[in-house]
């Protein structure tokens, strides 16, 4: 049985619906990520697995028990909130023992065990600081340290990378990987940064306008994607719609295919029976160090965006110019049919 | 590349010779007024504090002699109403946090919309004078008005008792016209605080009982101190209440300063008390805050 499930989850503000019934199983010891742009319900649903809004509707277990509509000081979850929001008064060390303290933890042994938290995020140093003398960086882990010196099941964070500067950001994600694999507790992530999802993730939940789109693991997300707001999400996507779709065998339905998936060939080129083809006009061919772009723009109808990575010098990508006739090459199992 | 250094070190450099500048400029106003309005008058009272009454004995008439036994005899004379003023002043502050403090609370966490409509609640008796809300009081708590009559009716009070001309009326008195000063300090150190921080107590297994006591309490103390300064600095020297709504029996400092100031005319008495109340409150002020562990107020 999964740790949590969440069944029929419901929550409006107003008039607004922020969740519009989402269902979901999350795993034990797994790293989920819940995606998506602002306002898209995700925050809601952490914000309700934390016990800080009540559900309209809908049923959260955890373990054996119903937690629904506990508080959040009877569920056995913590929170990294996205602004830390550590005690202002209180040093680090209090900061780290308060959840110990709460819990009657002896004062010598909570000593202990907050000092063995702050130093496994290496910063046993600024244990008699308080938060405002720290680096955003540095108050980021010691968010971290409170929570999990409490051992409990299961981790939220709340965009807690959001106000960290890009390398840090990236250092932080390696390390948050790093505890939850050791610590082998349930972490549940919200982001809208794509990128921080992929690279983390066990799986991933795209959520859009208060639903899932989809849940899967990276790989399947972004190579799969379901509907057409996970194409457009992560990453970049081609979509064939109508006329184009049914020019390369589909049913009219949409079509998926990455930039990268797709090859450029001469308008002489016989594709194989695994493959797709599209001819066009190369009408853009953009030099991006790394890679190249080139746009086609396809005689059914679609604007085709391809990607290729520049690995050899001088680029074989540098056949082709704007103005040729090609044909946009990719294989039949690189494609997925989306919904909208 | 160089240039938009050069640049960057010219602002750096410019804004702070020309923001000392308008420090001053803009400190000018009020040290003007505090030299004209505090410091002189201030210095104008110590001067009169040591004089004795001119050889003419003429009212009002008084010479120099530097006698310091002024504040010992002034003080030796009126101990009571000394007592009195900080026994009231304390009781009446203690009163108006008791009020002010959930008061405040519900404002700045469980009013919603009603925030805004509170809030001028809480400010509308500044709108009419401090004089005239003491003497509404005088009316309602008189032996004529309402709640006396109530509860000789209910027979919660003798039919003879009258409410005015007790300390309990003065104090009521103080602590109704300083609840605002106690209210409004508290009201925004409690809205600073982020609630997340109150969730973050939660999430951390703390009960709302003990997320009070252990977030909400202490960051709301420099609220709690600065509104009980602003309630016993003007209470244990106010003599309005205790004229209108006390008999002599309840005279307090204050009215002491007023009679000698303005009725027997009696100056260096009236000056030696101002700067006894002054000192004392000055003591105790630096004593509390020292406590309350708020020690950037001093």
């Amino acid at each position: 049985m999964a740790l949590i499930q969440i069944r029929g989850l419901r929550k409006t503000f107003g008039s607004v619906t922020a969740v519009a019934g989402i269902t979901l199983d999350i795993e034990s010891g797994e790293f989920i990520t819940l995606l998506g742009p602002s306002g898209s319900g995700k925050t809601t649903v952490l914000r309700m697995i934390a016990g800080f809004e009540n559900p309209d509707e809908g049923v959260i277990t955890l373990g054996e028990e119903e937690i629904t509509h506990l508080p959040p000081f009877d569920r056995d979850v913590n929170t990294v909130f996205q602004d830390y929001a550590l005690f202002p008064h209180m040093t680090i060390q209090e900061n780290v023992e308060y959840g110990l303290r709460t819990r009657k933890v002896a004062k010598a042994e909570r000593a202990r065990q907050a000092l063995e938290a702050i130093t496994s995020v290496k910063l046993a140093h600024v244990a008699d600081r308080l938060p405002h003398q720290l680096s955003g960086g540095q108050r980021q882990r010691i968010a971290l340290a409170r929570a999990l010196v409490l051992r409990p099941k299961v981790l939220l964070l709340d965009e807690p990378l959001g106000a960290l500067d890009r390398q840090l950001r990236e250092e932080m994600q390696i390390e948050l990987k790093r505890i939850q694999r050791e610590a082998g507790i349930t972490f549940i992530f919200v982001t809208h940064d794509q990128e921080e999802a992929m690279r983390m993730s066990d799986r991933i939940v795209v959520f859009n306008e208060g639903r899932i789109e989809q849940v899967g693991t990276p790989e399947e997300v972004y190579e799969r994607p379901a509907t057409r707001f996970v194409a457009g999400f992560l990453g970049v996507s081609n979509i064939l719609e109508g006329e184009a779709s049914r020019a390369v065998g589909g049913s009219g339905a949409s079509i998926s295919i990455r930039p990268e998936r797709i090859r450029i060939e001469p308008d002489s080129y016989k594709s194989s029976g695994e493959e797709s083809a599209l001819v066009g006009l190369l009408t853009e061919v953009a030099y991006l160090g790394a890679n190249t772009i080139f746009i086609i723009e396809a005689d059914a109808g679609a604007r085709i965006s391809v990607t290729k990575l520049n690995q050899e010098l001088p680029s074989q990508n540098v056949r082709f110019a704007t103005g040729d006739r090609v044909l946009a090459v990719w294989r039949k199992n690189h494609a997925s049919e989306i919904s909208v | 590349m160089a240039m938009a250094h050069v640049g960057a070190a010219e602002q750096t450099h410019a804004p702070k010779k020309r923001g000392k500048k308008t420090a001053y400029l803009l400190l000018a106003p009020g040290l003007l007024w505090l030299i004209i309005f505090f410091v002189y008058p201030l210095i104008n009272l110590a001067e009169t504090s040591t004089k004795t009454p001119a050889p003419t004995f003429e009212t009002g008439e008084f010479v120099q002699t530097f006698r310091f036994m002024n504040f010992i005899d002034a003080f030796v004379d009126n101990q009571e109403q000394f007592y009195r003023s900080f026994i009231y002043a304390l009781l009446a502050t203690v009163l108006a946090l008791a009020i002010a403090y959930p008061l405040a609370y519900a404002m700045a966490f469980r009013a919603g919309a009603w925030r805004n409509f509170m809030l001028l609640m809480v400010v509308a008796p500044f709108f009419t004078s401090f004089l005239l809300r003491t003497l509404a009081w005088k009316q309602i708590l008189g032996a004529e008005g309402p709640v006396v009559s109530t509860l000789q009716f209910l027979g919660i009070l003798p039919p003879d008792a009258t409410i005015t001309a007790t300390a309990f009326s003065v104090i009521m008195g103080l602590t109704y016209n300083f609840l605002p000063f106690m209210t409004l300090p508290i009201y925004a150190s409690l809205d600073r605080i982020d609630y997340r921080l109150l969730e973050a107590s939660g999430d951390l297994y703390a009960n709302g009982a003990t997320t009070f006591r252990k977030v909400t309490l202490p960051l709301s103390m420099p609220g709690v101190v600065a509104g009980t300064l602003l309630t016993f600095i003007p209470a244990s020297g106010d003599y309005i209440n205790a004229q209108l709504l006390g008999s002599p029996d309840n005279y307090m400092i204050g009215n002491v300063i007023n009679s000698r100031f303005f009725r027997v005319v009696d100056y260096p008495t009236a000056a030696s008390l101002s700067f006894i109340l002054m000192a004392t409150i000055l003591v105790l002020v630096i004593i509390y805050i020292r406590r309350a562990g708020t020690d950037e107020l001093v």
